[in-house]
């Protein structure tokens, strides 16, 4: 079997008892690059948080299965070592921990101890990274996002990504502001996994990273729910036409998670 | 997500070997003890009458009422002074086999080689070992310990004594000034810069045995010095007292750095005066890590009396279970475009209580002066405390002041994002910690800074509120 499979089943998530999202389905497989769209306030950030785990937000009934195992169960440290990956919106910055040590201690995380990546090869590696996202060699010496520009940030996530090779990555919003120039690495750092060992969930708001990236799926996400899926010209008219056609299609006047539909 | 909390390991430096001392005094302090330790080290009669006259000031002190709790310290309890061995051991081979084993879990032969200049380790009261690189003696570096210093270099030694912390100055200096034994002395003369540390090891190994050592610096006109001092101490069912003076003269152009990381027993009281002063543009740096001890009052000076001096205080302080850090820094501002930064940074957990308490002052001469204070805590669980006690008194409105006060805990969102790339809270937590005291442990030494890493991460062990 190549890749693993995340399954979302029904997922339905409160935060502070406010319902955001009512019944999630999707399915990522090895290989596969799943892109979720959506307006804003549509839940797409809640679910990347959700199947991380992230502690404000409180599933309610549904499962996240990953190769069948139930990722729910998982503390957040449990699900990363199991093989999963969320690139951030907003990443915290950590003052006094260098990009570079703390790269190290994830890639360690998911090794067995006494089977830590050498040194050389670790540097080698991160080097090639580097360069690959035409990011400033300077960058693996500061402290963990403090200072970076909202770039650099992007940046260094989908370094992570390429250092820490999971096998499924959600990206939240990875291309929000990004310039033109930052957006094209950026992408091309996602491309260079694409494998049948790699699934990826990509969240975004616009169509824009879609044109560097093409997704095998789309989705769109409304009222807390995905109400649409389909091949990469749905993204296409996504584009052109924005999202009013959907609303009309299924009825839907504001597509927030606010509404009960 | 799992709260963990593991129970605190016994303390790591808790062994202690079996006591080889020759003489102790009994407990208790008396003029006669005093004598007694006086006459033992054949010292000059003004060396006695200032001890004498520093024990009347003692007893005639009362009890400091601010900063800790001091009202379980019973000076009956303590023994004031402890005699290892016959005499000093000038080289390794004459250093008694248990010593050496108490150096050894300490790890100090490797630390030596690598690194250490020259050796001056206190064992108990008196200096046993002591080691000095012949390039040092070659630069004309004085480098002892300081009852040699009184035998050998008496005249220097009584110009600069006492000069920068009289005896009455607080009741814990009249203590040690009556009390006092080993510690180190070092002389850099004029335009010579030390190029490697100087290191001394200090520990208490006898129960209810105060440890009252006294460091004199003098750095001459142009010349500088780093002194790094580091402690552990064993662990003991009843209190223990450190009360040390540390006199450091830094004269026209010159730069000294003295670094301490205590890591005293949870038992020991640790009551220590540090004062420094600075003639014209000279530096004088204080980097103090206070991990152990019940509690500690500590307050590292500088009197900036020369134009353009500068002084440095970089702190951290870590206080657990049932201790108590009362940290802090203080500079007086003397003298036209003198600076001063106290960077001050604290950890409190599973209810330990860290303070800063800071004095800066400007006098009237202080034209133009500078001073910038930043104190930033980091508080691990709702049980711990921290206080931020700035005092500043200016006499001059000629001069620049800036505080900076900042208290955090570990956030959610932090601990989240290391969580998501595969670290257990445990790992993440202490992540967080070892970058919130970064800027502390990149100023040590290369072997200190390890030192200080194992250490915290052995402190923060079960920490994770």
């Amino acid at each position: 079997m190549a890749g693993s499979t995340l399954e979302i089943k029904n997922l339905h998530v409160s935060i502070e008892d406010k319902e955001i999202l009512k019944g999630v389905n999707l399915t990522i497989k090895g290989g596969e690059f799943h892109a979720v769209m959506g307006p804003n306030g549509t839940g797409k950030s809640t679910l990347a948080s959700a199947i991380m785990g992230h502690p404000k937000y409180e599933v309610t009934d549904g499962s996240v299965l990953l190769d069948g195992e139930d990722v729910l169960e998982m503390e957040v440290d449990e699900r990363a070592r199991a093989g999963l990956f969320l690139g951030m919106q907003y990443p915290s910055e950590i003052s006094g921990v260098t990009t570079s040590d703390f790269l190290r201690s994830s890639i360690n995380a998911r090794r067995e101890e006494g089977d830590e990546i050498p040194l050389m090869k670790f540097i080698k590696e991160m080097d090639s990274a580097l360069d690959y996202l035409e990011i400033d060699k300077n960058m693996a010496q500061r402290y963990l996002n403090e200072g970076f520009s909202g770039g650099e940030k992007k940046r260094n996530e989908i370094l992570q990504l390429m250092m820490i090779k999971p096998e499924i990555a959600i990206l939240d919003e990875i291309d929000s502001g990004l310039d033109i120039d930052a957006l094209k690495v950026v992408s091309k750092g996602i491309n260079k996994l694409r494998d049948e060992n790699f699934g990826c969930l990509i969240i975004t708001h616009y169509q824009r990273l879609l044109n560097y990236i093409t997704p095998d799926v789309v989705h769109v996400m409304m009222q807390g729910r995905v109400v649409k899926s389909g091949g990469p010209e749905l993204a296409q008219r996504l584009e052109a036409e924005g999202y009013d056609w959907i609303k009309e299609e299924l009825g839907i006047e504001d597509e927030t998670q606010e509404q009960n539909a | 997500m799992a709260k963990n909390m593991p129970e605190m390991e016994e303390y790591k430096y808790g062994f202690h070997d079996k006591d080889v001392s020759v003489f102790r005094s009994g407990k208790g302090l008396t003029p006669e003890i005093v004598k007694e330790i006086s006459r033992m080290k054949e010292e000059p009669q003004w060396m006695l009458d200032y001890r004498l006259k520093a024990l009347e000031h003692f007893y005639s002190r009362p009890m400091p009422q601010w900063g800790g709790d001091l009202s379980e310290l019973n000076f009956d309890e303590i023994v004031y002074y402890v005699k290892p061995s016959e005499r000093q051991g000038k080289t390794w081979d004459e250093v008694p086999d248990e010593i050496k084993q108490t150096f050894d879990k300490l790890g100090i032969p490797e630390a030596e080689q690598k690194y250490l200049a020259g050796v001056s380790a206190q064992y108990e009261s008196e200096v046993v070992y002591h080691s000095l690189k012949e390039d040092l003696e070659e630069m004309g570096i004085v480098f002892k310990d300081t009852d040699t210093a009184l035998k050998e270099n008496e005249e220097l030694f009584k110009e600069y004594f006492g000069k920068v912390i009289p005896a009455t100055d607080n009741k814990f200096a009249a203590l040690n000034s009556a009390v006092w034994s080993g510690g180190s002395f070092i002389y850099v003369p004029k335009g010579v810069k030390a190029t490697t540390p100087l290191q001394a090891y200090f520990r208490i190994n006898s129960e209810n045995m105060g440890q009252f050592e006294r460091t004199l610096i003098i750095v001459d006109e142009g010349a500088s010095v780093h002194y790094v001092e580091g402690c552990t101490a064993p662990v003991y069912t009843t209190n223990s007292l450190h009360s040390a003076v540390v006199e450091i003269f830094v004269k026209k152009d010159g730069y000294c750095r003295y670094t301490t990381i205590q890591n005293w027993a949870n038992n020991v009281y640790n009551l220590v005066t540090k004062r420094a002063t600075c003639d014209a543009n000279a530096t004088m740096e204080w980097i103090d890590g206070n991990i152990g001890s019940k509690l500690t009052m500590k307050y590292p000076a500088v009197l900036l009396r020369g134009e353009g001096a500068r002084g440095n205080t970089l702190s951290i302080a870590i206080a657990g279970k049932g201790q108590l850090q009362d940290a802090g820094a203080k500079m007086h501002h003397l003298a036209p475009n003198t600076s001063s930064t106290i960077v001050s940074k604290s950890i409190s957990k599973q209810g330990g209580k860290v303070s800063y308490r800071g004095m800066v002052h400007f006098g009237r001469k202080a034209d133009g002066a500078r001073s910038n204070i930043e104190c930033d805590t980091l508080i691990m669980d709702n049980e711990s405390t921290s206080d931020t006690i700035p005092y500043n008194e200016v006499y001059n409105n000629n001069i620049s002041l800036e505080h900076e006060a900042k208290v955090s805990k570990v956030s959610e969102e932090q601990l989240f994002y290391l969580m998501s790339r595969g670290l257990t809270e445990e790992e993440a937590t202490e992540m967080i910690v070892m970058g919130f005291i970064e800027p502390f442990t990149k100023e040590l030494p290369m072997e200190y800074a390890v030192e200080m890493n194992r250490l915290i991460k052995f402190e923060m062990e079960g920490s994770i509120g």
